[in-house]
């Protein structure tokens, strides 16, 4: 699903943030990456949304190589790699609803599509009947909820969430991880960047360990294994 | 990629109307730069047509003969005038020709000419030329040679014309061109106030994957608009404009110019055209330019 081989990303300012990473992750697979600030996370994040071109080296997102990926196919790219970001990202002048909506009108999806999807991915990630509040009503568990939603209601097959959780509350924390967990179960590949030790040692998933650009640790039950 | 024309030009209006003191800002700085634009485009077309009609009308000299030339010497003298390089046809006018045509040219206050009690004009040589431009290269042989009594020729007035038409129209196209990147770098910084209000929305559509088209949309229509908009209020302005000295052209004060004068309907499907297209440019141009930065996500 993603691929990298031998992956190097030097920024122009010198520093090294990927340095010769090989790495494959198989479709269905939930995959943390972890490492202290500045190890590369961003950036290996970057790399498979294309926001960043690497110096040298491979990338294969859903079979295809994405280094080469002209500038005018990256949107293609991006919806098949859903993200939620630590902020969650809304747009406080649309409601719940819009927000959703918003994402399925940009592919071109016909109205009477997005009036029936809606309401299920709102379901599916516990918002029932919250389709017209404001984000500023909602709570920041629940906002998050609403970016889950948005990120994965055009079916990607690949779901990115940097620090999903690093605005919440522990109980609130884990309720979004149950949300992902589902999804994952649904078979959307999950890589998610995390700094959050209880989390990670408790879902008992994939672990891979970024240090100085380079892997450190790839585990398949892995557990955090730094101090903070 | 999906566009929804109505919902597209619903949501820019609402955003003009948002940063309404941009807008009109915008909106003015178009219609100034059309309207200078038409002024000197209206100018440069009249000027053009004037310097046509007296290129066809003043492309002759006439040489007044002295009166005690023989025919003979009339005939040597307009064999050597044709010889001249850039001359195409030498004609004779007698006195008496010269007096029938004054007759004609005054018409109804012909009367006036039947006192006289002998022909006061001189007879000449009506030397017609290949090219205006040969004007000054045949005046100068001709002068050279013997029993003429005068030249007159339009040389001055045709060149001064021409130098004039020269002259307005290369101040015109840079005075027009400034003015042009003027209005664009404006409406560029409308667009800007919209699209910065809006970056975020822009950067979430980046990663749901939204085309740069798709972003750049309703941006367009809005700095199309803002030209659009700015080239109807010039090209009215100019409508009034024209039809008022055009009005006053015909006024018996200038009713000799006035001939020369493009009548407004003409001018006007022009100038509306060129409104249009060059208003609708700055717009669009202005737009895409305030978005470069915001698209490389």
């Amino acid at each position: 699903m993603i691929e990298f081989q031998n992956v190097t990303k030097k920024y122009d300012n010198g520093v090294l943030a990927l340095d010769r990473v090989s790495v494959k992750i198989d479709k269905g697979e939930f995959v943390f990456i972890v490492g202290p600030s500045g190890a590369g996370k961003s950036t290996f994040i970057k790399a498979v949304l294309k926001e960043v071109d690497v110096t040298s080296g491979n990338i294969a997102v859903d079979d295809m190589d994405i280094t080469k990926l002209h500038r005018r196919r990256v949107p293609y790219l991006r919806r098949k790699v859903g993200v939620v970001f630590q902020d969650f990202r809304l747009l406080p002048n649309k409601t719940v609803y819009e927000n959703i909506a918003f994402a399925m009108e940009i592919t071109g999806t016909p109205h009477r599509n997005i009036r029936k999807q809606v309401p299920m991915i709102l379901a599916l990630v516990g918002l029932n009947g919250k389709g017209n509040f404001y984000p500023n009503q909602l709570s920041g568990g629940e906002q998050q909820r609403v970016s889950i939603a948005r990120s994965i209601i055009n079916n990607p097959p690949i779901l990115i969430a940097d620090e999903p959780t690093g605005n919440l509350d522990p109980d609130t924390s884990w309720e979004i991880m149950k949300v992902l967990r589902t999804i994952n179960r649904r078979g959307t590949t999950i890589l998610m960047a995390t700094h959050d030790r209880e989390i990670v040692d408790i879902m008992k998933k994939r672990v891979i360990a970024l240090e100085n650009g380079q892997i450190a640790r790839d585990d398949k039950v892995g557990v955090y294994g730094y101090d903070d | 990629m999906m566009i929804k024309p109505v919902f597209t030009l619903k949501e820019a209006f609402k955003n003009l109307w948002r940063n309404r003191l941009m807008s009109i800002a915008s909106i003015s700085s178009v219609s100034a730069t059309l309207l200078i634009l038409g002024i000197i485009f209206a100018l440069i077309l009249n000027i053009n047509a004037m310097a046509q009609s007296a290129k066809d009308q003043f492309d002759s000299i006439q040489v007044y003969l002295r009166d005690d030339l023989s025919s003979e010497e009339v005939i040597a003298l307009q064999d050597k005038i044709k010889g001249v390089e850039g001359v195409s046809d030498v004609v004779y006018e007698s006195k008496s020709d010269a007096l029938k045509r004054m007759k004609e040219s005054w018409q109804d206050n012909a009367y006036l000419l039947e006192g006289l009690e002998s022909n006061p004009l001189p007879s000449s040589l009506i030397v017609y030329l290949s090219d205006i431009y040969y004007s000054s290269s045949v005046l100068n042989e001709v002068q050279k040679l013997d029993g003429i009594e005068e030249i007159k020729s339009y040389q001055d007035i045709v060149e001064q014309l021409l130098s004039i038409t020269e002259g307005i129209r290369k101040t015109g196209i840079i005075v027009i061109f400034v003015l042009i990147a003027i209005s664009t770098f404006i409406i560029h910084n409308t667009i800007k106030l919209t699209v910065n209000s809006r970056r975020r929305e822009i950067n979430i559509m980046k990663y749901v994957g939204a085309t740069n088209w798709f972003i750049r949309w309703p941006f367009l229509a809005e700095g199309t608009m803002l030209g659009l908009i700015g080239a109807g209020i010039s090209a009215l302005a100019m409508k009034f404009a024209y039809d008022y000295v055009f009005e006053l052209m015909h006024s018996d004060f200038y009713v000799l110019v006035s001939a020369y004068v493009i009548p407004p309907t003409d001018l006007m499907k022009d100038v509306l055209f060129l409104f249009l297209v060059i208003g609708a440019g700055i717009g669009a141009l202005g737009s895409i330019w305030s978005m470069r930065k915001y698209l490389n996500v």
